[in-house]
């Protein structure tokens, strides 16, 4: 079974009406919007790659046409866009990692600074390793 | 669903650290730097044997699924709490996790039938 949702038939209490627009009036309210958005454009990427897929498959010509369209004034502004978000979204993630998992070495808590930096170090070299590979050929 | 959303939360938190690590890289390179020249464009016949090895297309099947469901995860919520979407709970749900799902189906399919 679901949850139940709302209460039926319970006796109306005051409530001010919030704006779609709520999270434009503070900074930490407009960061938070945006960083649940960056994952429009994790997808975006995400569909990026299978197209890819599919014309590496289709063979060079069809390939050949993928990085055209890259090409485009629409999908340079379209990926400009989505690196930004994909940017903040990971630079948001790292941060957050030592809010959602504790780590205890030795009965003692590593420091959040020590976890951060961990992630940007993994970051750093996978991010090299990705482009070692793409790039040799 | 309150079953499975110890699940959906996992696939939320792993998908979102694919997608930190892996994502700009790979964005970087695809949508910037070769279509603007800073780097050559691999060649057809370099990344189709790179991306026909066994190793990659499990690579490539993790890089693209998990990231959809972290997608599906907090779009969902960005929906509800955002546009104040509520009582459309249940529909939401269904069409994100199962557009993930159709993403992930549609990887696999296509790693699978590469070569």
């Amino acid at each position: 079974m679901s949850e139940p949702h709302y209460t039926l038939y319970h006796p109306r209490w005051y409530r001010r009406r919030v704006s779609v627009w709520w999270w434009l009036q503070k900074g930490s309210y407009t960061r938070f919007v945006l960083r649940e958005i960056t994952s429009v454009f994790v997808a975006f990427f995400a569909v990026v790659y299978l197209w890819q897929i599919y014309t590496l498959g289709q063979g060079p010509e069809a390939y050949g046409r993928f990085l055209a369209r890259l090409r485009t004034p629409l999908f340079l502004a379209l990926d400009t866009v989505a690196f930004l978000f994909v940017l903040f979204h990971a630079i948001t993630w790292f941060n957050l990692t030592p809010k959602a998992m504790v780590v205890r070495l030795r009965g003692k808590r590593v420091p959040d600074s020590v976890i951060v930096g961990a992630n940007y170090a993994a970051w750093l070299v996978v991010s090299g390793a990705v482009a070692f590979i793409m790039l040799r050929g | 669903m309150e079953r499975i959303t110890p699940l959906l939360w996992l696939l939320f938190s792993a998908g979102g650290t694919v997608a930190a690590l892996l994502f700009p890289v790979h964005l970087f390179l695809t949508g910037l730097a070769v279509p603007l020249g800073w780097v050559e464009a691999p060649r057809h016949e370099f990344l189709y044997r790179l991306v026909t090895h066994p190793v990659t297309r499990l690579y490539l099947l993790v890089l693209i699924s998990l990231p959809l469901f972290h997608w599906a995860h907090r779009f969902r919520y960005t929906l509800y709490d955002g546009l104040q979407l509520k009582h459309l709970t249940e529909l939401i749900a269904v069409l994100c996790y199962g557009a993930a799902l159709v993403g992930t189906a549609l990887a696999a399919y296509l790693l699978w039938t590469i070569a």
